[in-house]
């Protein structure tokens, strides 16, 4: 009956659609969710410092546990469990790590008499990141075995490890721990009696974000202005002192050995597909129990929130936004927040970034055009000055972004400002111009009636405001404003039209 | 290699110079830029395939002949298959590779780079000196917006001014940060102090610590600069690009024949520049090459003057020139007692007419100014690789040992010791130094001061000399204060016969790294014409002597009673001991010949007129020897130079420096080892010619600008904090 009228009206019988759909119907896989990680599966054990740094303590958690096997297995072996774990680099950008270190070894790297380095980027400067740390405080053994396992797997003759200058506890511990691992025979000439030569050296900054810039972070501790290079050459075939070398972020080192240890396989359970793995989440913000947490990827951000946190300050619904890994990447609003997984593809469809894992939460008592305003200051500030959109466009966009906190600025002002991080974005010699523009085009993106809001606020109160900011009261009323200047004009009376004739 | 492929040449009738500029090549790739195939070496850069395509590529921080800085970002081009536009300048071409120079995302890129680059410039392009020739301007009218959006009520970057020195004139508000003159400060001069400091929008250039830039090659940022941050101090306000009139000219400060183009303005030279010639100077000039044209203004003589008991009565061409007959036949002269003297800057042409005349008068004595240049020379100068810079400027940067002895490159050829410096940073160069102890731009193993260092490095089996002897390009760069020293002949012929002992390496077709570092502009050119005594001749007491801008002469070498003329452009020396002065036209005023120390001849071309009554100076002794009575068989400069032909073929044979084959330099070498010495070493150590840089020759003394300088650089007054600065000028910034 039904089909005899759909066939009426010209459509195909129903059954025949079914016959079609046929496959798409098989049942869905069920839905795994991500999230609660189990304590025997934790990296990091001493995240807290609860417990000993030192190497026997280090010991005792499974630290430096056979690793002398790790490297007997060799630099293929290694390279490929990495690549089986899925690990990305944890630093922001998220390269795959065993690709990355695969670098390395490129066919006949063995006659090319440089030496050859690997450099561990300790310089953690991204604001709201707070995991390095941690691992340098607690774990330092995790990283100094890290380099050993990571400095095989790339042949490496040695790991320079740039750690922030402001760390100084931090410093002291993988200093120590430094230390320990030599007197133990764990690296040095023959590292854990693998007949491996491996030295560990620590190097200090002096304090500049920019010295987080892989290439930037090379030129610094050859001692030079850390000012990023220009690529290519890539640091793998021209790095550090003109070297073969590969710059690691502290955690991707620090997992190294674990993952070796417990195999690619075990790593890789963790997470969505090209997203594997456990990561260290700093929650910083309006949450009642600000955090560094270990936790699976790809876990929710309203759980991690929920869960490790103690949930938003007043309540879920008193969310304003989240800024979900680090100063860089653009604020997601509380609609999105609820959605998101925090991996690198769930927040890049999000038009946000997993970064460093840095969530930044934000209640509804924030100024949010304020807070993206202070972060446009942090990177005029931290700007190196070398290539001319960031050096121009981070001052520029931090000034519009200080008249739209106030409120003084033209909507039209905006679109100009967007179009201004689109000059910056993309046209640099590193990321750093893109991180000054993201957070702005994100604000931009999902808050723009609260700068409008803003800007009409202002209007109301002090009258029209002139294109760059000054008020058009100011401007005496004898001088002409030009129109590029966007003045407000009372409306003009036109002559009436001619009668006809 | 070379030399072969120039001989088969040579015998097929074809040209031999392009094979002399063959040079290793590698692999080609191809690439298409806007559609068009273009296929460029290995390694090259895209902004560099993008001009082998026809493409003009837009930049500020890109220099050829500097290091790449990739950071202002005009250069973007797009590539297929990358998502962001690519610095050209950074990027090789890889083979394959399609780059797009006419795209939106080109464009919309160049125009937000310019944007943000005039965010911060000032608009003061009607007060400031770069206008018209301002790359920031064009490219903006090329580039960019025709309107702007910047309005911030913040307002512009306001940055200090910096001090560096007399010649150079900094407003630093105009920087873009394109750090060319920090590149070309640490690469080309050797001034390591010149930087960048603070980060961001606060980046600034300067010397990290209050100092002038010290070095002779600083002009050369100003040209560099590509808006008016860096200009010309003494140029200041004086001119704008536009009005002047362009003159392809040759440098005469110094003996590398600088290639420049002399820019004036009615009678008067405004400004000098380089010209681009890879052979020669590249594309830089020493700062007494571009200042010291302000010398040209002044101490000029206009008329011929005739001495009339302590003063100096103006004259008429007629009454100088009868007066001069009037001396030679009162004074006696004869034969060898009939002396003229060469100084530094006489021309080719005159030389040549003046040793005709002297010889049409009997005598032998034509010498030359300088110490021992009444002597018939140390080097005999029958062979010209015994007086000639024999390996070619260029070949500085391929050879991988350089011994210097008694001479000072930094300050005799302050262009190609930049060549020094570029195979000292880029290769595994040694160099070795025998003399008076000189700042160099880079380092050198100091092996002694005086002959005895050079009998020691011939023996030496260790040290430099050890590495002297592994080199497969060794060089020996004898300075031209070294054949007028008292030890030079003894000197010389004991690295003659080292080179004979290892002409293997030394002396092969390829390669002859006997060198022989001139300093003057004129000194090759009168080796050439054998502008030097004969033995008797030297001998004879002069009774009249004439001057061809000679001001370094001893006046005590000169008797009481001889008659003395003067012929040149500047009142100096030489002028206040003549009987009669001649007024001579300068080198920017004459279109004359100019052999360098390669033995390079190259073609002058007169920029402005001869002011007053001064003439050309082969003119005036034609002129002369018509009165005296045997006029020179010449009456036009294309007779002269037929005559110079006649003298030897190299002195117009113009912008190609003729090698001497191995077999003639062999038999120089031979007169040099085989010459006869003082059984005795004096012992002296071989001094520096040069003390001060900046004033070497009439012109230059006579500079105002080339004084600031001697006080700035040399008597380092002006140095650091000047008195009158100690807190003003922060308190305003």
């Amino acid at each position: 009956m039904l089909a005899k009228a759909a066939a009426r009206r010209g459509l195909k019988p129903l059954w025949n659609v079914q016959l079609q759909r046929g496959f798409a119907t098989v049942q869905d896989p069920p839905v795994r969710h991500y999230g609660g990680l189990k304590d025997q599966d934790r990296i990091f054990t001493n995240l807290y410092s609860r417990h000993d740094h030192g190497l026997k303590g280090a010991q005792s958690r499974g630290d430096w546990h056979r690793t002398k096997d790790i490297l007997a297995k060799g630099d293929s072996w290694i390279i490929q469990t990495m690549k089986d774990s899925g690990l990305r680099g944890r630093g922001g950008a998220g390269f795959p790590s065993g690709l990355k270190w695969s670098f390395m070894n490129k066919p006949g790297w063995e006659k090319d008499p440089r030496p050859r380095y690997l450099v561990v980027n300790a310089d953690e400067g991204e604001p709201g990141t707070c995991k390095d740390r941690e691992i340098m405080r607690g774990d330092p053994h995790k990283l100094v075995e890290g380099c050993l396992v990571a400095g095989r797997a790339m042949n490496a003759t040695a790991a320079y490890i740039y750690i922030r200058g402001e760390f100084y506890q931090e410093a002291s511990h993988v200093q120590q721990a430094i230390d320990e691992a030599y007197k133990a025979g764990l690296i040095g000439k023959n590292a854990c009696g693998s007949g491996y030569k491996f030295d560990v050296y620590l190097h200090r900054g002096a304090g500049a974000y920019i010295c987080g810039e892989e290439t930037a972070l090379i030129e610094s501790l050859e001692g030079k202005q850390g000012k990023p290079r220009l690529k290519p050459p890539f640091p793998a075939d021209v790095g550090l002192f003109g070297c073969p070398s590969t710059v690691a972020n502290v955690e991707t080192v620090s997992v190294a050995p674990t993952i070796c240890r417990r195999g690619g396989k075990w790593f890789a359970s963790f997470g969505r597909e090209r997203n594997q793995g456990t990561k260290l989440f700093c929650i910083s913000g309006h949450v009642n129990n600000p955090c560094t947490i270990e936790e699976e990827m790809s876990i929710p951000l309203k759980e991690l929130v929920e869960k490790h946190c103690g949930g938003v300050r007043g309540g879920w619904d008193n969310l304003l936004g989240i800024i979900p890994g680090g100063s860089s990447v653009p604020i997601l609003p509380i609609k999105k927040c609820e959605e998101v997984l925090m991996d690198f593809d769930s927040l890049k469809d999000a038009q946000s970034g997993l970064g460093t894992g840095a969530v930044i939460v934000m209640d509804k008592s924030t100024d949010v055009v304020a807070a993206i305003a202070r972060f446009a200051h942090f990177y005029k500030h931290e700007s190196c000055g070398q290539c001319t959109p960031c050096r121009e466009g981070t001052t520029w966009m931090m000034n519009m972004m200080d008249r739209f906190a106030e409120g003084r600025g033209q909507e039209r002002e905006i679109d100009m400002l967007l179009e201004l991080t689109k000059q910056v974005e993309g046209r640099t010699i590193c990321a750093l111009g893109d991180a000054a523009a993201w957070p702005i085009q994100g604000l931009m993106r999902h808050f723009r009636p609260e700068v409008e809001k803003r800007l009409a606020q202002f209007k109301a109160a002090n009258g029209p405001v002139l294109f760059g900011g000054r008020l058009q009261r100011d401007v005496p009323s004898e001088l002409a404003i030009p129109d590029n200047m966007g003045p407000e004009r009372p409306e003009q009376q036109l002559p009436p039209p001619p009668a006809a004739a | 290699m070379l030399r072969l492929g120039a001989k088969r040449a040579l015998r097929s009738g074809a040209a031999s110079r392009g094979f002399q500029t063959s040079s290793k090549r590698s692999a080609d790739v191809t690439l298409t830029v806007d559609g068009k195939s273009v296929t460029v070496p290995q390694g090259t850069a895209l902004i560099q395939a993008c001009e082998a395509a026809g493409v003009t590529i837009p930049r500020f921080c890109y220099h050829d002949r500097l290091a790449i800085a990739g950071n202002c970002r005009m250069c973007l081009v797009e590539v297929a298959r990358s998502p962001k536009p690519v610095a050209s300048c950074a990027m090789p071409a890889m083979p394959g590779a399609q780059v797009f120079t006419n795209t939106p995302m080109v464009h919309e890129a160049r125009e937000g780079v310019m944007e943000f680059l005039l965010a911060n410039h000032p608009l003061d392009c009607p007060i400031c000196d770069q206008g018209g020739e301002c790359d920031l301007q064009d490219q903006s009218m090329r580039y960019g917006s025709d309107r702007t959006r910047f309005h911030e009520i913040t307002g512009k970057r306001a940055v200090e001014n910096k001090d560096f020195g007399p010649l150079v004139k900094t407003v630093m508000n105009r920087c873009i940060q394109c750090t060319r003159c920090v590149r070309f400060a640490n690469e080309v001069a050797g001034v390591e102090e010149l930087g960048t400091t603070g980060r961001g929008n606060d980046l600034q250039i300067g010397m990290y610590v209050e100092k002038v830039m010290d070095s002779e090659l600083s002009g050369n940022v100003v040209d560099l600069c590509p808006v008016g941050a860096l200009t010309s101090k003494p140029y200041a306000f004086h001119a704008r690009p536009w009005e002047l009139k362009d003159t392809e000219s040759i440098d005469v400060m110094d003996a590398v024949g600088s290639n420049i183009n002399v820019q004036s303005r009615g009678p008067k030279v405004m400004r000098v520049q380089p010209r681009t010639n890879e052979d020669v100077n590249e594309e830089w000039i020493s700062d007494k090459t571009r200042y010291a044209y302000d010398g040209l203004q002044f101490q000029r003589l206009m008329t011929p003057l005739v001495r009339q008991g302590d003063r100096f009565i103006p004259a008429s061409w007629e009454g100088a020139l009868t007066a001069i007959r009037a001396g030679l036949t009162n004074s006696g002269a004869q034969g060898n007692s009939i002396k003229a003297i060469a100084g530094a800057l006489a021309d080719t042409e005159s030389l040549v007419a003046l040793k005709d005349w002297i010889n049409n008068l009997g005598s032998d004595n034509t010498a030359l100014d300088c110490a021992g240049g009444s002597e018939p020379p140390a080097a005999t100068v029958d062979v010209r690789s015994n007086y000639l810079f024999n390996a070619t400027i260029p070949a500085l940067e391929q050879a991988d040992a350089i011994l210097l002895v008694g001479t000072n490159p930094r300050h005799e050829a302050a262009v190609m010791n930049s060549r020094i410096r570029k195979s000292y940073l880029h290769t595994g160069l040694e160099v070795g130094f025998i003399g008076e102890r000189a700042e160099t731009t880079y380092e050198y193993e100091y092996l002694g001061a005086d002959l005895k260092a050079v009998d020691e490095f011939v023996k030496s089996k260790n040290g430099f000399a050890a590495k002297f002897k592994e080199a497969k390009k060794p060089m020996i760069v004898v300075g031209s204060a070294l054949t007028e020293h008292p030890d030079g002949k003894a000197a010389l012929k004991t690295l003659a016969k080292y080179v004979q002992a290892n002409k293997g390496k030394m002396l092969t077709p390829e390669w002859n790294g006997f060198c022989v570092l001139q300093r003057h502009a004129s000194r090759a050119a009168a080796y050439d014409i054998g502008f030097v005594p004969t033995a008797s001749a030297a001998k004879a007491t002069p009774s009249f002597v004439y001057l061809l801008s000679a001001d370094d002469v001893d006046p005590k070498s000169i008797p009481e009673s001889a008659f003395v003329v003067y012929q040149g452009s500047h009142g100096d020396l030489g002028a206040q001991i003549a009987d009669v002065v001649l007024p001579g036209a300068a080198y920017t005023e004459k279109g004359m010949t100019w052999v360098n120390t390669e033995g390079r001849a190259q073609m002058g071309r007169a920029a402005v007129s001869i002011p007053g009554a001064a003439r050309e100076d082969w003119k005036i002794i034609r002129a002369l020897s018509e009165v005296c009575g045997e006029p020179l068989p010449y009456d036009d400069i294309v007779q002269l130079r037929d005559r110079m032909w006649e003298v030897s073929p190299t002195l117009v044979r113009y912008d190609s420096a003729e090698p001497t084959s191995v077999d003639v330099a062999q038999l120089g070498l031979a007169q040099m080892a085989n010459a006869l010495t003082p059984a005795k070493a004096s012992g002296k150590p071989f001094e520096k010619p040069i003390k001060n840089f900046y004033m070497t020759d009439p012109i230059s003394r006579a500079s105002v600008t080339m004084a600031h300088c001697t006080k700035a650089f040399v008597k380092g007054e002006g140095y650091g904090l000047s008195k009158d600065e100690t807190a003003a000028q922060a308190s305003f910034a």
